[in-house]
């Protein structure tokens, strides 16, 4: 109609666009997302947020399968096992039979078997190269082995064999040096080379149970021993350095391998008790929630946390400064849990029972396995944080922290919370009716040491 | 060589004369058994040279021998040969002998392979008669040995302890620890043998090889490296930080310098130079000790500037300006004291500077320094101030006079030469004591004055009077006496320091703040009583203090102008007048026995009244019972559901300003909500209960407060707080949801290793220099520059990162 008029340009209103604001340059290119972080916007941020942790949480125990398979072949109980310190995918173990084992995990089989002495294969620790191993058995001899199996018409043979004068209980490996330990009467310290120790140490006592070198300060090491002591030793010096004695018996420890000075024993009273090795007049933290005596025990290799085997026939993750355990393993045909590793890459635990089957157990028992893709993992994350974010909401709590316990351990559990009740109850009546200060009040972490010994 | 051929003559001269002494003793010794041994030899000789026959004669003999039952000795003794014989014809001496210290170390003394301190030692064990101590039984020296041990593990171990702290608190750590660095890697290490093929690439290498760039490595050329090797990277981090640091430094320091400049406060810089001064000579006295030589050239520096000091005009109030100021001096207090600061300069800056360095000759000069100093401030006060005071004079012939004059002065003169002194600078409050001084002076002065003018019998009768109030008040004139007597002798000494005189004058200005406060009393506590209770005290002022002095009730109100001021300006002392003023008068009393009357009014009445009608009286005003009932029904109508109106006008009919949707319309859009259940304190009159809790929320709800946070509003915030990507920036939810570990796919975490503790060093003491420069220097470019090649370095490994 206008345009009738004449030549005058007429205003027209168009709607535009710039596509460089919203369309892509390539395919490869994430989409462009207009987002408006107004507040008003999204409300009930918390709600929402909360439903999404509960969410989370509900699918974590959702997926929490933690049991990966079960390697068997052993013709009696696993006593020992020992990390491959190269391979990721290599296991050994020893029985009680005297056999030894190799196991390839990704595969899940035996690769190799050799009987490796006669009786109890009481330790086992793979040299720091990989290229050959140690184990001691209960026929008082140290044997190493190489770690290839032999070729076609080789006989199964170790490469050397000491002869000590006692029984070996334990067996444990220099992180660097050509060095090793053992213990059984006296604590040894062997050079590779000689078939005598380079140096023993004793201090009173006739047998032990466990020796370990210090990962981080290579030359400490640690020991078990049977009169309820925890002797440290320096591999330079000729004298041990110092022991605490506890209640009871530890019977085995293992060191941070992130932290220098702490380390983790566990004992015959159901605990494990994590110590500064500078402070051994008291504990760090006391571990609870065993039922019964804590056989073994291996740190993760970040140092994070550790994973505990117990007679109570269960496994328990506990964080490395945590009073009670963050995750429970059993099942119904693993018996007492002799034996227990952390792998290398801090995705597995491996344990080794008294009914003669090594089970791999996921570290994280809802961690997916494979490869995750980007978007999965920033959604894992998010999850997480919410996660621990409302971890002290009473909902989320209670998803969070059930577990599903045997029944027997379930009542053992409460038999013995009623124990601790009564055992306090009692202290506090002799303490009320007994003269002031005549009792002392005693924190849980003192009163398990009964004394340290310079 | 010719000392070291000695030695050996002298050793070899050694070893004969030892053996020499050997020999005989062993003979002696040795007998028997060389018998034994000659007579084996002379058997197998005989052997030799008989042969068959006499070897079985031999054997016969031997069986007979042996039919005797007698064994030979010989045969079950075991014996060492080089005992007795040695194939260096050398024997051992004294074997059964007790071997002495001085056997074993008698040579050592001849010896040059052994240290001195060796020796010294064996001599001092030689020496010593005391018995060796017993040893330690072996558990506690093993005990010992344990401890020691235990403390060195324990020391080594504890070096980790910066790295586990770091690593606990760090907020993401990611394993394996060590990981190989990311970044262009040299293609001998990508792939191995491999060879330009092509021609091309024959050609590019060729080019490349030609000139000089690098065919192996492609990240750095010969250049670089020398640079590289010139510098490591780790050390230029270290020493740019370190520059940053030292450019920081100065900033600051000309920042605060300026900063300083730019103070307008005399003062200040009075104090400042003052304290410069002092540092300076504290410096002085301590090279004096240290470096002589070096003190003495600053002494002759100092020595110079005083010389050109008290040659120039400076500051002798001989300039222009002085005299203007000399003019306006008699009225004006501020250029009167423009000229004392003048003058107290020059004074400082012609102060002979005492050190042991020239003491002998300041005996020497110091009566010509007295007489250098105290000209000039006699001149002074006679150029400048009243010529009438012979204080200024410095002749303090008349002592007890003046003392006395002083003393009427001195109880009524210093409100005013206060209030002259705050009216004047409010912003000095603190001044030096000798200026305090001297104002005070001043102001003596002036009421001198006063009173020559005003009353002049009262001057001729002088003595008396004064004499009179120095009974009076003896304590106070005791003090003046104290005062005076300190301020002659600081006039005396005045040339032996400038520091004493500043310390002497800062005590007697000490001095005379009490009575100054004394006087400062009885004016303040009218006044004081008048704010205290005016409606029931006229009789405050007849209350005054009888010590106070007629003259003073002229000066009245300026007195209490001043009284006002100091109150405006100062609580502390008004606090302390209004104590010490309840000492002095009595006319506190009587509001407090006012109060007591009013207590025991108060009693009556509660004698009179019980709890209830007090309770009843308190709350005569308010129906609480009312109240409450109010509030219960306002709850419950909150509780009612409301009417919800949805009808939108103009929806299926005319709509307008005038028009209303239709009735029809309004009843079918009206929503009604159900009634809520019955409340739960409708049968309880007295009691609200609150409708608001909901127990299906409280099971969702926090009921205690966690353990890492101190209080709820921590808590709170951190929940109120969302985490997702509807609220946040990706990159703000990448970063708070950041795993705490991280670990690598089918890679084995090997234990924390030594090399970490060197690591960590290594950026300690990186951060140490970097930590102060990087707030202040945000965004600056790397200037520094290190000569020639290691340029090219900078840019290339250090320019980047900025």
């Amino acid at each position: 109609m206008c345009n009738t008029r004449g030549p005058a340009m007429a205003e027209v209103k168009v709607l535009s666009r710039n596509p460089d604001d919203y369309v892509r340059e390539t395919k490869l290119d994430i989409q462009r997302v207009p987002r408006n972080y107004d507040p008003t916007l999204h409300p009930f941020e918390v709600s929402r947020e909360y439903t999404r942790a509960l969410n989370a949480t509900k699918l974590e125990r959702l997926f929490a399968k933690p049991f990966v398979t079960s390697l068997d072949g052993h013709r009696d109980g696993v006593n020992c096992m020992a990390k491959h310190t190269k391979t990721l995918s290599t296991l050994l173990s020893g029985s009680c039979d005297g056999e030894v084992k190799v196991w390839n995990l990704t595969k899940r089989e035996c690769v190799r078997t050799l009987q490796a002495h006669e009786g109890f294969v009481r330790g086992m620790v793979v040299r720091f190269c990989g290229s050959s191993f140690f184990t001691v058995g209960d026929d008082k001899t140290i044997k190493q082995w190489k770690m290839e199996a032999p070729g076609y018409g080789e006989e199964e043979e170790p490469l050397n064999t000491i002869l000590g004068k006692s029984v070996f209980t334990g067996l444990d490996h220099h992180q660097k040096d050509a060095v090793f330990a053992t213990c059984g009467q006296q604590v040894d310290i062997w050079d590779e080379q000689r078939t005598s120790p380079i140096r023993s140490f004793t201090w009173g006592v006739d047998s032990f149970s466990a020796v370990r070198f210090n990962p981080v300060e290579t030359e400490l090491l640690a020991s078990c021993a049977s009169d309820r002591s925890v002797v440290l030793y320096d591999m330079r010096e000729s004298t041990p350095l110092k022991k605490v004695i506890m209640t009871m018996r530890s019977n085995t420890l293992c060191w941070n391998p992130m932290e220098a000075y702490y380390f983790t024993c566990c004992n015959e009273d159901y605990n494990l008790y994590t110590y500064d090795m500078r402070f051994l007049d008291k504990p760090i933290t006391v571990h609870m929630d065993h039922v019964s005596a804590a056989l073994d025990v291996d740190y993760s290799p970040t140092g994070k946390e550790f994973v505990s085997a117990s007679f109570d026939k269960t496994i328990r993750i506990f964080a490395k400064d945590g009073g009670h355990s963050r995750e429970v393993y059993h099942t119904k045909r693993m018996q007492h849990v002799i034996c227990i590793k952390w792998s290398l890459d801090n995705k597995y635990i491996l344990s080794g029972s008294d009914e003669m089957n090594i089970r791999l157990w996921k570290a994280n028992a809802a961690e997916k396995l494979g490869v995750m893709s980007p978007r999965e993992r920033e959604a894992a994350n998010y999850n997480q944080t919410l996660k621990e974010k409302f971890q002290h909401h009473p909902q989320v709590r209670r998803v969070a922290r059930h577990r599903h316990l045997p029944k027997s351990l379930y009542h053992q559990t409460k038999e013995l919370r009623v124990m601790k009740e009564a055992r306090r109850r009692k202290e506090m009546n002799v303490r009320k009716h007994s003269k002031p200060e005549s009792v002392p009040l005693l924190t849980e972490k003192e009163k398990h040491v009964v004394t340290v010994v310079k | 060589m010719a000392k070291a051929s000695k030695k050996k003559v002298s050793k070899a001269v050694v070893k004969a004369m030892d053996t020499t002494a050997a020999v005989t003793p062993d003979v002696v010794y040795d007998e028997e058994d060389e018998e034994d041994l000659s007579k084996a030899d002379e058997v197998i000789t005989s052997e030799d040279e008989d042969g068959e026959d006499e070897r079985r004669r031999q054997k016969l003999l031997e069986a007979i021998s042996a039919l005797g039952g007698k064994r030979k000795k010989t045969l079950g003794e075991r014996s060492e040969p080089s005992v007795q014989m040695s194939e260096f014809t050398v024997n051992a001496d004294g074997e059964g002998d007790k071997i002495d210290l001085s056997d074993l170390i008698g040579t050592v003394e001849r010896t040059s392979a052994v240290p001195a301190t060796t020796k010294k030692q064996l001599k001092n064990l030689q020496r010593s008669t005391k018995p060796i101590a017993c040893p330690l039984s072996k558990q506690e020296s093993q005990r010992i040995q344990r401890d020691v041990a235990f403390q060195k593990a324990a020391t080594e171990v504890t070096r980790w302890k910066s790295i586990i702290k770091q690593n606990q608190r760090a907020e993401q750590l990611v394993f394996p620890l060590n990981q190989e660095p990311i970044g262009p890697k040299p293609m001998e290490r990508v792939v191995s043998g491999w060879k330009a093929q092509t021609p091309l690439e024959q050609e590019i290498f060729a080019v490349l090889s030609a000139n000089k760039q690098p065919i192996n490595d492609p990240i750095l050329t010969p250049t670089e490296e020398a640079s590289m090797r010139a510098m490591s990277l780790e050390e230029a981090k270290i020493r740019r930080a370190e520059l940053q640091k030292a450019r920081a430094l100065q900033s600051y320091y000309e920042a605060k310098a300026r900063r300083e400049k730019k103070i307008k406060s005399k003062t200040y810089h009075k104090v400042q130079n003052k304290a410069k001064r002092k540092e300076f000579l504290k410096q002085f006295d301590e090279m004096v000790v240290a470096d002589p030589a070096s003190a003495l050239e600053e002494l002759n520096k100092i020595e110079m500037s005083r010389m050109q000091e008290r040659m120039s005009l400076k500051h002798q109030n001989s300039g222009k300006w002085a005299k203007s100021k000399a003019i306006m001096a008699k009225y004006d207090d501020g250029a009167r004291k423009a000229m004392q600061q003048q003058l107290e300069v020059n004074k400082t800056l012609t102060q002979k500077l005492v050190s042991s360095l020239n003491e002998e000759e300041e005996e020497e000069e110091k009566d010509e320094a007295d007489a250098e100093v105290l000209p000039e401030l006699v001149n002074d006060a006679e150029q400048v101030l009243n010529s009438l005071n012979p204080w200024m004079r410095g002749k303090l012939s008349e002592e007890h006079k003046e003392k006395e004059i002083s003393n009427t002065v001195d109880l009524t003169a210093e409100g005013p030469g206060n209030t002259v002194e705050e009216d004047e600078d409010e912003e000095e409050v603190e001044e030096t004591e000798e200026e305090k001084l001297l104002r005070e002076f001043e102001s003596r002065r002036k009421l001198r004055h006063a009173l020559e003018t005003d009353a002049a019998p009262l001057t001729c009768m002088d003595d008396n009077t004064e004499d009179k109030a120095a009974a009076e008040n003896p304590d106070v004139s005791d003090k003046e006496e104290e005062e005076l007597s300190e301020f002659t002798s600081l006039f005396r000494g005045i040339a032996d320091s400038l520091q004493e005189a500043e310390s002497e004058t800062a005590e007697a200005g000490e001095d005379h703040s009490t009575p100054l406060e004394e006087d400062l009393i009885r004016v303040r506590t009218l006044e004081d009583m008048e704010l205290l209770s005016q409606e029931n005290l006229p009789s405050g002022e007849a209350a005054a203090p009888p010590q106070q002095p007629p003259d003073t009730a002229a000066l009245s109100s300026a007195t209490e102008k001043t009284g006002k001021n100091r109150k405006r300006k100062r609580g502390i002392e008004l606090k302390e007048v209004l104590t010490k003023g309840t000492e002095v008068i009595k006319v506190p009393l009587i509001p407090t026995t006012e109060d007591n009357e009013d207590n025991e009014d108060t009693e009556d009445r509660d004698d009179g009244l019980d709890q209830s009608g007090l309770i009843k009286e308190a709350f005569a005003g308010d129906d609480v019972i009312s109240d409450f009932l109010k509030d219960k029904r306002k709850q419950e109508d909150a509780g009612k559901p409301k009417v919800v109106d949805l009808t939108l006008p103009g929806w299926g009919e005319w709509g307008g300003t005038s028009l209303k949707p239709s009735r029809h319309k309004r009843r079918r859009f009206r929503v009604k909500t159900a009634p809520p259940p019955p409340r739960k304190d409708r049968h309880l009159p007295s009691v609200i209960m609150s409708e608001k809790r909901n127990s299906s929320i409280s099971l969702h709800q926090v009921s205690s407060l966690p353990f890492p946070f101190e209080n709820h509003a921590q808590f709170e915030s951190t929940i109120r707080s969302p985490l997702g990507r509807t609220w946040n920036t990706e990159r703000t939810v990448k970063k708070i949801s950041m795993p705490k570990v991280v670990t690598q796919m089918g890679a084995i975490i090997e234990p924390m290793a030594r090399e970490e503790l060197l690591k960590e060093r290594k950026q300690l003491v990186l951060r140490s220099f970097s930590r102060p420069c990087s707030p202040c220097f945000p965004g600056s470019p790397v200037k520094y520059s290190i000569t020639g090649e290691s340029c090219v370095f900078n840019q290339k490994h250090i320019g980047y990162r900025y």
